[in-house]
């Protein structure tokens, strides 16, 4: 047995790096440098700009932990991936964190053997067609072409909406986001399907964004969010604290602007205090120091700065809060407190 | 060996060794060998450890679960409900599909252009050259998207679709024809195909048996057509016509019923043909000029007819030189039918090697899969062009 298993693994050496497991904040720390995965290019979440910069939504989380890590959110390495890549980079070491708007589901966190971060943004799918054809509900769909960009969740739930609604579709799954818009745009579908925030990301990115319509059926849960390899909770647990440290930022009103004064000696708010390390050290607790937090505020805002800033109302992607406000104003976010 | 050795004692044993070349070959390839076996062993060991630490385990339980997702051309039947295996076996008739169109429009077009290429007049000869040399330095992802591209924009959407006697209906999304039904008197027509090929596998050898003894030559080309053709052909209208045909028709986004031939296989068809072609084309050259016009001249002093010149002399000693390299070729367009996946066609790289190794996270098998399978495509070819290439081979007496 041992030595079929051998031989198998022998055939698909090449998808395996050498890992490094444990002890994973030494290393970045060691390297000087956090190696973050994500996507290929999704304005708005993670895309480089004009000046090979990367900028994004779920860029400023690698920014984040790379300041509470290393105290400087310019030394992170980006490692760009396909949706059939990115668990592999990740799992083999060659990625230390993942923010590439993944879905958490049971089988990624079991089988996968990954640790998901606290959800930073909730998401779902949806489908975006041409207004000219005239369809308002996504229960018209009978018969339509649909693209699709494979290697994602994005193929099961559309398999299972159809299947529920007992209508018919041509799937076209095409391997990159890029080529899957030039079909669409080149007519080859009827719709686009990916994650809402994705929809409106790609929207933006037409010839005519107002020609497209997306649709009001979301027909699943994405609750994206970060990861990190099973087996380094330490590691784990800096992910975990640097996400919930920026959406509690919000909630306290600690922004990129005030984060200095606010550190610099202890205020009346103790949660403030505790977060930004000036009445006891929380850093410690994850091996770290206590300005951790302050210094992933100072690199990229909390995390309403960091939404309005990428994909808020008031860029090109446009995509409301919503589900995505805090919970006290409506929306579901809600981040476990630092003490 | 052992002589040569023991005739210089002087020496100490290990030069001894280096000295003798055969020794030395020998041990050169056991360092070799040793060391390869390591580097893969140390490897193996690696992924194992690092896959066992991280706690997954090497399993194809997976292929027996559900698959959950769907594929738009299918030959056989399948749903979302159908097991990964199924979705995998769907890849695999997919690529041997377009492997096996793309093979024969590959030699077709390949032959003709190597004959093109040898043509003495100068436009033909001239346009089949540029042909060569544009198609095959442009890299063969290049064309697949390219010609994908064209059939997209350039074709209509299905409710502008361009109307073919209101049977056939040529849109971007497809080329949707008539799919038959058979009724029961269909299986008269096609008993009677399958015996037309039987009784013309009998008749060639009988028309050779003749030639060989009398020298009569039988028109064999076309009395086998009209058996293996004509005859059915003719029963079909007699027994009034027992196929009946599914017309599609628009509804809603698209065309539904009968058949639908997709641009993703067609442009993917396409484009490694043409790709491939211009190399066999090449080869075919090669061959055909390799056989010295001494022997044309030879086969026409003996009265032979051009075109019989060619099928008797030319062809059978230029194919044992066109066959090796031919079967390269083949072998190119199987694996660059991975491809697919940029256009959308749903072969095996797409199918077991994305969507499920995707949904199941099973990368290390799935990939094994995907490997063997092309391993196990490659080898069938070669040693079917192997045994042809035997069987053609210069009787030498």
């Amino acid at each position: 047995m041992r030595v079929t298993k051998s031989a198998a693994v022998a055939a698909a050496l090449s998808l395996t790096a050498f890992t490094a497991q444990a002890a994973t904040l030494e290393d970045v720390q060691a390297r000087g440098e956090l190696n973050c995965v994500v996507t290929t290019g999704v304005a708005g979440f993670a895309a480089p700009d004009e000046n090979g910069r990367w900028e994004g939504f779920d860029v400023d989380f690698c920014r984040a932990v790379a300041a509470a890590v290393l105290g400087d959110g310019e030394k992170v390495k980006f490692i760009p991936t396909t949706g059939k890549t990115r668990f592999t980079v990740l799992n083999s070491g060659e990625g230390d964190i993942l923010f590439r708007n993944t879905t958490e589901t049971m089988s990624r966190d079991a089988d996968l053997k990954l640790s998901f971060l606290p959800v930073n943004y909730y998401d779902g799918q949806g489908f975006m067609i041409r207004k000219e054809l005239g369809v308002t509900s996504a229960k018209d769909l009978d018969g339509a072409s649909v693209c699709i960009q494979t290697g994602t969740t994005t193929e099961l739930n559309l398999a299972d909406f159809f299947r529920i609604n007992n209508i018919s579709y041509e799937p076209v799954a095409i391997e990159t986001n890029e080529e899957g818009i030039t079909n669409y745009s080149g007519n080859r579908c009827d719709v686009y399907t990916t994650d809402a925030s994705g929809l409106a990301s790609t929207r933006a990115a037409l010839d005519d964004p107002s020609a497209h319509i997306i649709l009001p059926e979301i027909i699943s849960k994405e609750p994206l969010g970060g990861a990190v390899r099973h087996g380094d909770d330490q590691w784990f647990d800096i992910g975990k604290w640097v996400v919930n440290a920026l959406i509690n930022a919000e909630e306290l009103g600690i922004t990129q602007a005030n984060v200095e004064e606010l550190a610099s000696a202890a205020g009346d708010n103790p949660s403030i205090n505790r977060m930004l390390g000036t009445e006891s050290d929380m850093g410690a607790m994850v091996g770290l120091d206590a300005q951790w937090a302050v210094r992933a505020i100072k690199a990229v805002g909390n995390y309403g700065e960091s939404f309005d800033r990428h994909i808020g109302p008031n860029t090109q992607i446009g995509l409301e809060r919503g589900l995505n406000a805090l919970w006290k104003d409506g929306g579901i976010l809600y981040a476990a407190p630092i003490r | 060996m052992n002589e040569a050795i023991a005739s210089q004692p002087q020496r100490n044993i290990v030069s001894r060794l280096w000295n003798d070349k055969e020794t030395r070959s020998v041990i050169i390839q056991i360092i070799a060998f040793a060391a390869i076996f390591a580097f893969f062993f140390f490897m193996v060991r690696n992924a194992i450890s690092n896959l066992e630490s991280i706690g997954k385990d090497i399993s194809l339980d997976f292929l027996s679960q559900p698959s959950s997702y769907d594929i738009s051309q299918s030959l056989i039947e399948y749903s979302s409900r159908s097991t990964h295996f199924r979705a995998m076996i769907v890849g695999i008739l997919n690529t041997l599909l377009v492997a096996v169109f793309g093979v024969i429009l590959a030699t077709l077009v390949g032959f003709l252009l190597g004959v093109l290429r040898l043509s003495k007049n100068w436009l033909t000869n001239k346009l089949a050259y540029v042909y060569i040399e544009y198609v095959r330095n442009v890299p063969v992802l290049l064309h697949i998207l390219l010609l994908h591209g064209i059939i997209v924009h350039a074709l209509p959407l299905p409710k502008n679709a361009i109307n073919l006697g209101d049977t056939a209906f040529l849109t971007n999304r497809g080329f949707f024809i008539p799919s038959p039904s058979f009724e029961p008197l269909f299986w008269v027509v096609a008993g009677l195909f399958v015996a037309g090929i039987f009784f013309s596998i009998w008749f060639s050898r009988y028309a050779h048996k003749v030639q060989d003894a009398t020298g009569r030559h039988y028109p064999v080309f076309w009395i086998n057509l009209g058996a293996i053709i004509g005859i059915p052909v003719l029963a079909y209208f007699i027994l009034g016509s027992p196929i009946i045909w599914e017309i599609p028709e628009l509804k809603g986004f698209n065309y539904r019923g009968g058949m639908v031939v997709r641009p993703e296989f067609v442009a993917l068809w396409i484009a490694l043909s043409l790709y491939t072609a211009a190399f066999i084309g090449e080869i075919v050259r090669a061959g055909i000029s390799a056989i010295s016009w001494g022997q044309s001249e030879a086969a026409a002093a003996l009265g032979l007819s051009r075109g019989r010149i060619l099928n008797l002399v030319v062809i059978p000693q230029a194919l044992r030189i066109i066959i090796p390299p031919l079967t390269s070729q083949y072998l190119n367009l199987t694996k660059n039918s991975s491809l697919a996946i940029a256009i959308g066609y749903m072969d095996i790289v797409a199918t077991i090697g994305g969507v499920t190794l995707n949904q199941t996270g099973r990368e290390m098998e799935s990939m094994t899969i995907v490997l063997l399978l092309y391993l196990t495509f490659s080898l069938l070819i070669s040693s079917f062009m192997n045994w042809y290439n035997k069987r053609i081979k210069l009787v030498e007496r």
